[in-house]
């Protein structure tokens, strides 16, 4: 490692995309309002930290990711990333971006060529790419790199976008939807590397993701986006004891729910399982013991689901 | 592993402490480190650090710098010692109330207890 771990910063960023025209079948042209793919975003990225970048589709997430590594730019607002205490906007600044990889859903490999000779391209470009990583895992994933892109599998092309990803060691490594097309052994097997590489070579790492439940251990910090809009930026432990279940019987749990907001309830006979915001404080929890109410921690996708949920129901 | 449902680090601290008071984990010997711990387990890192911490205040592991964490001298009989003085709320204490609830009573309890009926052969299981 020569870099220290990039951060990042968004402060109220805006990117609208342009009107564009086309044409309809009877020949007129019909015009297409450009749309809205961050509006007034802000955040921070803690350098050094494998941070979650969760959201609904059409939320926001990959013009978030785009932006960081200056793959667009913004439209109003200011980014700035790279190492604690010297960030700068990344647009067109060679210093920033050969230190941030973005390994987008598409792959990004030349198309015309063997998979080898993208690689070869990327190797150039990372001052910190590893040659050794790259070859074992693409010997793990099972890649020939003999062949064009367009001959492997979905799931392959993804393998070959965690390699990139994993072995271009960048201070700032971005994977966007990189598990697409990837069956269930080969995702682990990309976790399991991601983990063992970051623990050895610390970096800062965004993972988006849809596999919420496989993933969320992996994060520390999680960011949601959710319309345009940064929903939430914090530590994982942090987004986890925004909610509690209470599992026991209804009388008991109702007591101990009061007056929070209730995030989802569900009811087997008498007894009675909620998801509440919030926390409990130490005199409730005892209470709770004596009640025989159990209190329990919330997965992130579920509390992910009901925070952007628009029909999150109150009781 | 690590399902229940407390916090992660809660239940690796629990697991920690359970392997040393079974005296799997013996005084002065290595725990695995933060980095193997995290592969294994497929969590973060900063989780299972957060876990090894809690056990260094508690004064279950110590560190020795460079080399990694080891259970601390003494560990397995401090913890013996809190266990014990907590068997009767959290264990017994709910035993006996969903012996109430059963209407089982206090002779049958202590009748168990003391081997009568030959159940005593079968503690394992209670």
């Amino acid at each position: 490692m020569t870099t220290a771990p990039f951060g990042a910063r968004l402060d109220d960023v805006v990117v609208r995309f342009g009107a564009s025209h086309r044409m309809l079948p009877n020949g007129l042209l019909a015009r297409d309002e450009g749309g809205t793919g961050l509006d007034g975003a802000s955040l921070t990225i803690r350098p050094g930290t494998i941070t979650g970048v969760l959201g609904r589709n059409g939320a926001g997430k990959t013009t978030l990711l785009s932006l960081l590594a200056a793959f667009t730019r913004p439209t109003s607002g200011t980014v700035v990333v790279g190492p604690e205490g010297a960030q700068e906007d990344p647009w067109e600044n060679p210093w920033i971006t050969s230190g941030t990889q973005l390994v987008r859903e598409s792959g990004d490999l030349l198309n015309e060529e063997k998979v080898r000779t993208s690689l070869r391209y990327y190797a150039d470009v990372r001052p910190d790419w590893s040659a050794e990583t790259a070859e074992r895992l693409l010997d793990l994933f099972e890649v020939d790199v003999r062949k064009n892109p367009s001959a492997l599998s979905r799931g392959k092309r993804s393998a070959v976008g965690a390699t990139i990803g994993l072995a271009s060691r960048a201070p700032l490594t971005i994977f966007d939807e990189v598990y697409l097309g990837m069956d269930a052994p080969t995702r682990y097997a990309f976790y399991d590397e991601l983990l063992a590489d970051y623990a050895e070579h610390p970096r800062t790492i965004l993972l988006s993701s849809h596999l919420v439940e496989e993933v969320e251990r992996l994060f520390e910090d999680v960011v949601v986006v959710d319309r345009g809009r940064v929903l939430l930026a914090e530590s994982a432990e942090q987004m986890r004891a925004r909610g509690f279940s209470l599992t026991g019987s209804r009388d008991a749990v109702e007591r101990l729910t009061g007056g929070r907001r209730v995030l989802h309830r569900q009811q087997l006979g008498s007894t009675v399982q909620v998801t509440l915001e919030g926390a409990l404080d130490d005199d409730e929890r005892a209470a709770a013991r004596r009640a025989g109410v159990e209190v329990g921690t919330v997965p992130v996708q579920d509390l992910f689901v009901r925070l952007t949920d628009p029909r999150s129901v109150t009781s | 592993m690590f399902d229940g449902p407390e916090p992660i680090y809660v239940q690796i601290a629990q697991m920690i402490r359970a392997q040393v008071l079974a005296g799997e984990l013996k005084e002065e010997e290595q725990v695995m480190s933060t980095t193997q711990f995290a592969t294994t387990f497929r969590i973060n890192p900063a989780t299972a650090q957060k876990a090894f911490a809690g056990l260094v205040d508690e004064g279950v592991l110590y560190k020795r710098r460079g080399l990694g964490m080891f259970v601390a001298p003494g560990a397995r009989e401090r913890l013996l010692e809190e266990h014990r003085k907590s068997y009767f709320e959290d264990v017994l204490g709910p035993a006996l109330q969903q012996a109430e609830i059963l209407g089982i009573s206090t002779d049958d309890v202590v009748a168990y207890v003391l081997g009568a009926g030959g159940s005593r052969t079968t503690t394992e299981e209670s």
